[in-house]
């Protein structure tokens, strides 16, 4: 810190510009929007649990979940968060082809789990399990979707980076992208952690 | 052209969803609509519009951003009080057989409109726009974290407010009180388009106003000038620090909330129905989890103003500090524990009731220490009491009566015969006027000349002042007699005749705080004709203590000519103590972030979104869609967000500052 004053009084200004890193509040703000999504999957999370157990005569998550294809599908999520790390490590030694390698990787786990889940809506609609057949699809449905449209998000995002670093490299700004891609892929598979146990698991022991 | 070509390209939108059979929604579309040609001719004829795209719209800078905050506040304050005073006429003359003048379905808008148009589109933007203007000036910061996020989230909540406004016009609002519960708002009741207004205007400020949040958070943590530590903020950047808090951490359950209603109204599902399962009550407990947090949203930051005016008036430093700080946090922190006292008739049982009750009480113990804390402040002060004091002493007496009828309806038995009546809308009117009101005025006075450069007019504001404090007393004292007396809120009729002497001098009170309201335009009118007697070139008309008055009125873009080093928490009234001399040489180029009207443009976007959306125009509504995220990503793809301000121009502003303190000898 160089700050002076004519004299010896006391130090009341810097006299240098005082540079604010460029994006040094990208992080900490990144944090609070990923919190903020966060409240909006504990309140979707609360609506299922109020409205999970409420079938309405209608179909139970025993009569629906084919748990072997969630476990094929939470695995496309898991591994599509790995790869995600291993573009960031890659980026980091500043190797753009091998981060674009993985970047695609990742995007086509993440494509693989949309379809997945797609598969398993269409086959759930196509039994009469509408999301207006009863709150717990209702809730269920609403759950697991917005979690989706995230990841479809991501997804856009992810293109949009890869192009971005294609054009203009792993400049200082696309590596703060990237980064907060890495967050809020990772929160989504946090998120799905939280689906997979609490309608998945415990809702095939209800 | 066929019918289903029309419903197509307009979907349910048609010549009838024109109230053109309300005489009195006609005549304020005639009034709105040439007061609206007079303005754009006006803009046109002076050639402004250049100037104020260039330099307003697009504006990333924090202090313009504020000030057209503070500009919409008023606006759609005029709208929601128009609703007000309806309400009064119509309720001081609906007795002994006469319907009143509104028929029901116009005055069950009204009542929603005015309620949501308060809170969401006046109150809030107020808000905003006072933290906005004022916290990166008091931190030392030359702007936000994230200016352009700031600009955008601007311009969705005057998305949002242009939805509610539409609605007056183009089909009708919400008739279904400012929280739109269900059953009532799905889709069964209330199959027009009224809550769907509702609900798309709130979804698109919504997102202004938690974007807003996480950026004033990143600000106040990540730019405060060195040595400001955390106990060395200015208290209403602290107040400001807690209410953004607030704010990301309540408006995603409000924007959960709204979409699970849109998705019963537009799918069909059954969250909040009463078949298959769905859960009325969810929604009423889901929201109220966002508003009573809300309610502190809006109290807080006056709270901030409130310790800055009385220390700056009573020429001392604030009387404990610490206490405020601690005690704004306990508040943040409980306000999230009493949701339930909004409903203590839904009948959880007494022990869920007990606690509710409790944790409300609770929070009367720190709002309680922060008034003793001002009266301690001005006790053996040199009090001046000037316009925005006046407010303080004005709040002090009003709030603690509006404080006390809380604590009234804290208690579950007794909420039980209050619920719903008058008695509970005097309440609330009582803590939102005397406290959010009053300390807004108190604040627009005590920065307006930061913001001008030259004072407010005193005498039209000394005007305002009374209008409003009777007003306010003769308005809402006969609400709490009638609550009491068990008359119920929302009512357009009534058969008791010996209740109609109180809603007449209610509707007296309404029609002073109409004369304050007037009197506040006239004030500022005035002022800006006398700018030359009222001048303040100082920069420091009130002998301020906090950094925002170190700099001239109005600050430079760029703040501050040199980052101020903090060493108090009064940091300027310690640089003028320990005698600080203005640096007059060796000014540096400043970075600064550029304008950029993409903000602008998404929210016009979102608002063409909600549009479609309300009114089933599906290409509309895709359309604008996917506008809206091809404009985004478009705008990453200029990394050219910024530019550096000559160290010359610096020193050229610096230089004509300098000229205007030495004339002042």
């Amino acid at each position: 810190m160089t700050a002076t004053t004519a004299g010896t009084g006391p130090v009341f200004h810097l006299e240098e510009e005082h540079a604010h890193a460029e994006g040094g509040s990208t992080m900490l703000g990144f944090w609070l929007y990923l919190m903020s999504d966060c409240l909006i999957f504990a309140m979707l999370f609360a609506a299922y649990g109020v409205l999970g157990g409420n079938y309405a005569a209608g179909p139970a998550p025993k009569d629906l979940f084919d748990l072997d294809l969630v476990a094929v599908n939470t695995a496309m999520l898991l591994f599509s968060s790995i790869t995600y790390g291993f573009a960031m490590l890659t980026m980091d030694k500043g190797r753009v082809a091998a981060t674009q390698a993985w970047l695609a990787v990742t995007g086509l786990f993440g494509l693989a789990f949309l379809s997945i889940e797609l598969y398993e809506f269409a086959h759930m609609i196509h039994e009469g399990a509408t999301p207006q057949r009863s709150a717990f699809l209702s809730s269920f449905f609403t759950l697991v979707g917005t979690h989706g449209l995230h990841v479809t998000f991501g997804t856009v995002w992810l293109v949009t980076l890869m192009v971005q670093v294609a054009r203009f490299g792993l400049i200082e700004a696309n590596r703060r992208r990237l980064m907060c891609l890495s967050m809020f892929w990772h929160f989504l598979d946090v998120v799905w952690i939280g689906v997979f146990t609490f309608v998945y698991l415990m809702g095939m022991l209800r | 052209m066929p019918d289903t070509l029309t419903k197509f390209i307009f979907g349910r939108l048609t010549w009838e969803s024109l109230p053109l059979h309300e005489p009195i929604v006609v005549a304020t579309f005639v009034a709105v609509a040439l007061g609206g040609i007079a303005l754009l001719g006006v803009i046109t004829y002076f050639k402004l519009w250049t100037y104020l795209w260039r330099e307003w719209f697009t504006s990333v800078d924090h202090k313009k951003i504020g000030i057209m905050y503070m500009v919409l506040g008023l606006v759609m304050l005029l709208r929601g009080f128009s609703d007000a005073i309806m309400m009064r006429l119509q309720q001081a003359i609906a007795f002994n057989g006469s319907e009143g003048y509104l028929n029901s379905h116009h005055y069950d808008q009204i009542f929603t409109a005015h309620g949501v148009i308060m809170i969401f589109f006046v109150a809030m933007p107020f808000v905003t726009g006072l933290m906005n203007f004022v916290v990166p000036l008091q931190i030392g910061a030359r702007d936000v974290s994230f200016p352009f996020l700031n600009n955008f989230s601007f311009w969705m909540t005057v998305g949002g407010a242009i939805l509610v406004m539409a609605s007056l016009f183009v089909g009708e609002f919400a008739r279904t009180g400012w929280l739109a519960y269900p059953p009532l708002s799905g889709i069964g009741y209330s199959p027009d388009v009224g809550v769907d207004y509702y609900i798309w205007a709130l979804q698109v400020a919504g997102v202004g106003t938690t974007l807003s949040g996480i950026n004033l958070i990143c600000t106040i943590v990540k730019m405060r000038a060195p040595g400001m530590t955390m106990m060395r903020m200015p208290i209403f950047t602290w107040t400001s620090l807690c209410t953004n808090v607030l704010i990301v951490a309540s408006f995603p359950v409000l924007t959960a909330v709204l979409s699970m209603l849109a998705l019963d109204r537009y799918v069909g599902t059954n969250f909040f129905t009463n078949d298959f399962g769905g859960n009325p009550m969810m929604y009423v407990n889901l929201i109220w989890i966002w508003g009573h947090p809300e309610v502190y949203i809006l109290i807080l930051p006056l709270f901030g103003v409130f310790s800055e005016v009385t220390s700056t008036f009573s020429g001392k430093r604030l009387f404990g500090y610490t206490s405020m700080v601690y005690a704004t946090i306990v508040i943040t922190i409980l306000s999230y524990l009493v949701w339930l006292h909004h409903f203590f008739t839904m009948g959880s049982g007494a022990s869920v009731n007990s606690f509710f009750g409790i944790t409300t009480m609770i929070i009367s113990i720190p709002t309680g220490a922060k008034i003793f804390n001002w009266l301690f402040t001005m006790y053996r002060g040199r009090i001046r009491f000037e316009l925005p004091m006046m407010w303080t002493v004005a709040f002090m007496l009003t709030f603690t009566v509006g404080g006390m009828t809380g604590v009234l309806l804290a208690v579950p038995p007794a909420d039980f015969v209050l619920h719903n009546s008058l008695f509970l809308i005097a309440h609330f009117h009582n803590v939102i006027i005397g406290g959010v009101l009053f300390g807004l005025f108190a604040g627009i006075a005590y920065w307006w000349p930061k913001a001008f450069g030259f004072k407010l007019d005193p005498f039209w504001g000394k005007v305002s002042f009374w209008c409003w404090v009777v007003g306010f007393w003769f308005a809402f004292m006969p609400l709490y007699i009638l609550g009491l007396m068990g008359v119920t809120r929302r009512m357009r009729v009534f058969d008791d005749p010996s209740l109609q002497i109180w809603f007449v001098i209610a509707a007296f009170g309404a029609v002073l705080i109409a004369c304050g309201i007037a009197a506040f335009l006239v004030q500022i009118f005035v002022s800006i004709r006398r700018r030359e007697a009222l001048a303040d070139p100082t920069g420091d008309p009130w002998d301020g203590r906090t950094l925002e008055w170190s700099t001239s009125s109005p600050p430079p873009a760029y703040n501050f000519a040199f980052t101020p080093v903090i060493r108090d928490n009064d940091a300027w009234w310690d640089m003028k103590q320990a005698g600080y001399v203005r640096p007059l040489a060796g000014f540096r180029p400043i970075h600064m972030p550029s304008n950029t009207g993409t903000g602008i443009i998404l929210a016009a976007f979102s608002v063409a979104l909600g549009f479609g959306l309300i009114w089933y125009i599906w290409w509309l509504a895709a359309l604008s869609f996917v506008c809206l995220i091809a404009t985004a990503i478009g705008h990453t793809f200029n990394y050219h967000r910024d530019f550096h301000i000559p160290a010359a121009e610096v020193t050229r502003t610096e230089q004509a500052r300098t000229t205007l303190l030495a004339a002042q000898g």
